[in-house]
């Protein structure tokens, strides 16, 4: 049986939404590349933070649907008209999360801390001014302040927080946001990464990073930060080069 | 708002101490169907704060949940029962959840609570 993600034709939408786009996609095509091991995964709990549309949670719940029964979902954003539009769209595709208007995940952190198997974000990522993270309306949808950075460094701490023991993260970044930094940031953390997705489009060189805990972490800390960025920039030139032959 | 994640969420508001669980104030209850799932259900009890869940369904009108869940599960399916109704298809659509301390209300409007902080909350 093919694998059903959400369809666009039934994503809820709002002029103060952010509508499913290319970012959107690749994180679900990494969702579906690495759909195999999410179901051996066998999560309890999945989450994804900054929800919008609804595409994307939609989209995980239809992949996992009838191979994993007895997923808890939740979806949270902090724009207010958003999580209405996630619901909508969940029900028009007949499934159900549990969403919540949250700043990341305020409210539920103390009590979900280390529960989460999976979560998933498509985080406000372009270089914007710093005053215009967080503004009201749509621009907070995308505007990530310096290098793009500021909201993704609030969520990855969180993110670290919440997560279980074999959790997981997708997470979409831009080159422009220094992934090789995050990833090295996130490895002091004791998780691994790899790049799920790469995708250049006109206006952006998108990558979906996977996270997990990784327990031999620790004894590789030894590889010096230098040695490590080299190897980042290695695979995604191999990545690049593939996509291009 | 169904009560599993009514049973996760806590008044985090700066310098609160006594933030869970928080009180339901309920203006709409709809009861929505779930698929029962006995797994699941034995997955999340030992999750759940049972206190919460308990007082969490009297508010909304459900009444029939015990004072403590029984300590084997497997054969009871009537408890079973009860715990998924409480749990998963009671929705708090409209209403408010008020935190124990400060007694600050946070609104749940379409069956979404809000959970975001006024500035001088954080
Ligand atoms: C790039 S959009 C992605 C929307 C949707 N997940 C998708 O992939 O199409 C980013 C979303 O994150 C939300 N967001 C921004 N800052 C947030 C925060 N601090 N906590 C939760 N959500 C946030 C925005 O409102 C917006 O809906």
């Amino acid at each position: 049986m093919s694998s059903r993600i959400a369809s666009i034709r039934l994503v809820s939408s709002h002029r103060e939404v952010y509508e499913p786009c290319d970012d959107s996609f690749a994180l679900v095509d990494a969702l579906l590349a690495d759909r195999t091991n999410l179901i051996e995964h066998n999560p309890k709990v999945c989450m994804e933070i900054g929800s919008g549309s609804g595409y994307v949670i939609t989209s995980l719940i239809l992949l996992l649907k009838n191979e994993v029964p007895g997923v808890h979902y939740l979806a949270t954003d902090t724009n207010p008209i958003a999580v209405r539009v996630t619901k909508e769209t969940l029900e028009a595709h007949g499934v159900d999360a549990d969403v919540v208007c949250a700043d990341i995940a305020t409210g539920l952190d103390k009590r979900l801390a280390g529960s989460v198997d999976v979560i998933v974000v498509n985080p406000p990522y372009v270089p914007t001014p710093e005053y215009e993270v967080g503004m009201e309306g749509i621009a907070s949808a995308w505007a990530g302040g310096e290098n793009g950075r500021t909201v993704i460094d609030k969520i990855l701490p969180v993110v670290d927080l919440l997560l279980s023991d074999k959790g997981w993260l997708y997470l979409v970044t831009l080159t422009s946001n220094f992934p090789e930094e995050i990833c090295l940031m996130m490895r002091k953390k004791g998780y691994a990464s790899r790049i799920v997705v790469q995708r250049s489009t006109e206006e952006e060189n998108l990558l979906i990073l996977k996270f997990w805990r990784d327990q031999d972490e620790v004894s590789h800390k030894e590889i010096s930060s230098p040695t490590f960025l080299a190897h980042f920039s290695r695979s995604l030139s191999l990545l690049m080069e593939k996509r291009w032959r | 708002m169904r009560l599993i994640v009514h049973n996760m969420l806590s008044c985090n508001i700066r310098g609160v101490v006594n933030k869970f669980p928080l009180r339901i104030e309920p203006e709409k209850v709809i009861v929505k169907e779930v698929d029962f799932n006995p797994d699941f259900l034995k997955h999340m009890i030992a999750k759940i704060d049972w206190k919460a869940l308990v007082d969490g369904a009297r508010s909304m009108g459900y009444p029939e949940l015990p004072d403590h869940p029984p300590t084997t599960l497997e054969s009871d399916e009537s408890f079973l029962r009860k715990f998924h109704h409480s749990l998963l298809e009671l929705n708090l659509e409209e209403g408010s959840l008020v935190c124990p301390e400060t007694g600050r209300k946070f609104s749940v409007n379409k069956g979404i609570p809000n959970m975001l902080l006024h500035e001088d909350e954080v």
